[in-house]
């Protein structure tokens, strides 16, 4: 039979992994709207970002009442420590998601300024990051830390690209600028969500390892 | 194999410096006995267990523990009822030789002269090494003959000199302020928490140098458990101090060194921060946790 302690760890663990599908599916939503220029679906998002915000807090009601009740130490002490920032990390890319809503009705009052190409994929990279960094939370893959810390770098250096490119388009035309720094602002929120997907990987090696490695490279952990 | 056999099988057949190398390979991957160096500095080392075994009739209680005490510290013992912790601590003032059909083997050292030398005198070794137990356990004389009573037995007289020392052990186990007014009344009309304090001025008086204490809060209500824990921590500037506690919290908060044992066997010792943060051994780890015990 599982002990009341241990079953208000797995259902945190469950609220936490519940609220991290919604971010992901309202990032999807979110990248949607600003590739098929779809307003309709601005709305989901907002309402998806209702329901992630009461996860978060929901979340930290749970985690702070499990600490009082339970005085947890050692691996149980650094799981709660460890859901607490992640349900943050997590709840902040809900922000993004919103972020890039807004950008997208800036961006829709004009025609597009290019093919959306590179956007697109640096969405595609920060998800992925996403996902990995709870795969790395549920599945205890530590080699999944290093190699999400090695693409936030691909992430960042791709972000930097698409800085140069829209900048040069301001500097031909400036009746492009209010596009170009709208991309430039999304281009921003893509490569945040990246950044929280790298934190939320450091705070799982924490939680597995006991080392904090916030401000430095993670060690690389072979896969096998 | 075990790490001393290996350590017995390199010493036939390999060079002297690869000895050296894997004897202190193989040292570090055995359990960790002494805590000598922390960022804070180096310990001094208080008291030295070697490879001590103990048995109560044909059942062993203890096995082959071997533990390094360090000064002016606050070590914490923990584990289950019936791991041996309270009876380790017996070990170290001699408490067990009341005990009927007891046999110890090994060493106990304190200040590097082993306390199982059949020439030492066993009354001074507990002049030296005072003890709390879990029930309060006062006279049935006044606060200040309580305190008192263990120079009165040490032959001293000098009226002066007692309420000094009086004093001074009672400011010392924050219990001063309480009792400075009452001072020949019965120490049973003490609470329980200041009945506790008083055994630790008692303890205290004589000037010993390691304090141990068997569950010195269990019996207590949170208040005085915290007034209990907050001497602790002002004891530790002077006594080496060991406590055995179920309270996991409580060692936690105050202790420095924590050692987990399990079944008469010491599991792991380690800073009582790594214990509580990041435990090495899995056993810790389930015990610390509630998962088992």
């Amino acid at each position: 039979m599982e002990r009341t302690f241990e079953n208000d760890l797995s259902q945190i663990k469950e609220a936490i992994l519940t609220m991290a599908s919604l971010v992901e599916k309202n990032f999807k939503v979110a990248i949607r709207a600003l590739v098929e220029r779809d307003e309709s679906l601005i709305d989901e998002v907002m309402r998806g970002e209702e329901e992630i915000d009461q996860y978060d807090v929901k979340i930290n009601d749970m985690a702070i009442l499990y600490i009082a009740r339970q005085a947890p130490v050692a691996s149980d002490l650094r799981f709660i420590t460890t859901v607490m920032k992640v349900s943050s990390d997590l709840e902040r890319v809900g922000d993004q998601a919103v972020n890039i809503c807004k950008r997208t009705r800036e961006l829709n009052k004009e025609p597009l300024l290019k093919p959306l190409i590179d956007i697109p994929r640096l969405a595609h990279m920060s998800l992925e990051m996403l996902r990995d960094a709870m795969d790395a939370f549920v599945n205890n893959k530590m080699y999944l830390v290093s190699e999400i810390t090695t693409r936030d770098k691909d992430v960042n250096e791709l972000k930097n690209q698409l800085y140069r490119e829209l900048t040069s388009y301001m500097i031909e035309n400036p009746k492009t600028i209010t596009r170009a720094l709208n991309l430039m602002s999304t281009s921003r929120h893509l490569e945040r969500v990246a950044d929280h997907a790298k934190n939320i990987a450091k705070k799982v090696y924490f939680m597995y390892e006991g080392k904090d490695i916030s401000h430095q490279d993670p060690p690389v952990v072979s896969k096998y | 194999m075990s790490n001393e056999s290996l350590i017995a099988k390199t010493k036939n057949v390999m060079p002297e410096e690869t000895k050296k190398r894997v004897e202190s390979e193989v040292q570090m991957k055995s359990l960790k006995t002494s805590i000598a160096e922390t960022p804070e500095g180096t310990y001094a080392t208080c008291i030295d267990i070697k490879k001590l075994n103990l048995y109560y009739g044909t059942k062993q209680a203890l096995y082959d523990i071997s533990l390094t005490i360090p000064r002016h510290q606050v070590t914490a013992f923990i584990g289950p009822s019936g791991c041996g912790k309270s009876t380790l601590l017996r070990c170290l003032n001699r408490m067990n030789d009341l005990v009927d059909n007891v046999r110890i083997d090994g060493e106990v050292l304190i200040d590097s002269k082993n306390i199982y030398n059949p020439e030492l005198d066993v009354i001074n070794l507990r002049k030296n090494i005072g003890m709390v137990f879990q029930k309060s356990n006062p006279f049935p004389k006044s606060i200040y003959e309580n305190v008192a009573y263990g120079l009165r037995i040490a032959g001293i007289t000098n009226k002066k000199i007692l309420d000094e020392v009086v004093e001074s052990s009672l400011k010392g186990a924050a219990l001063w302020e309480e009792a400075k007014d009452r001072l020949n009344d019965s120490a049973l009309g003490l609470s329980g928490g200041q009945q506790q304090r008083l055994c630790i001025a008692r303890a205290i008086a004589i000037k010993p140098e390691v304090i141990l204490m068997d569950e010195p809060a269990s019996a207590l209500d949170p208040i005085a458990t915290g007034k209990i824990e907050e001497l602790i921590l002002q004891l530790k500037d002077r006594y080496t101090i060991v406590i055995v506690t179920h309270n996991m919290q409580q060692a936690a908060r105050i202790s420095d060194l924590t050692a987990f044992f399990y079944l008469g066997k010491l599991i792991e010792y380690d800073k009582t921060r790594t214990i509580f943060m990041n435990p090495t051994i899995k056993q810790t780890e389930d015990y610390v946790t509630g998962r088992f015990g």
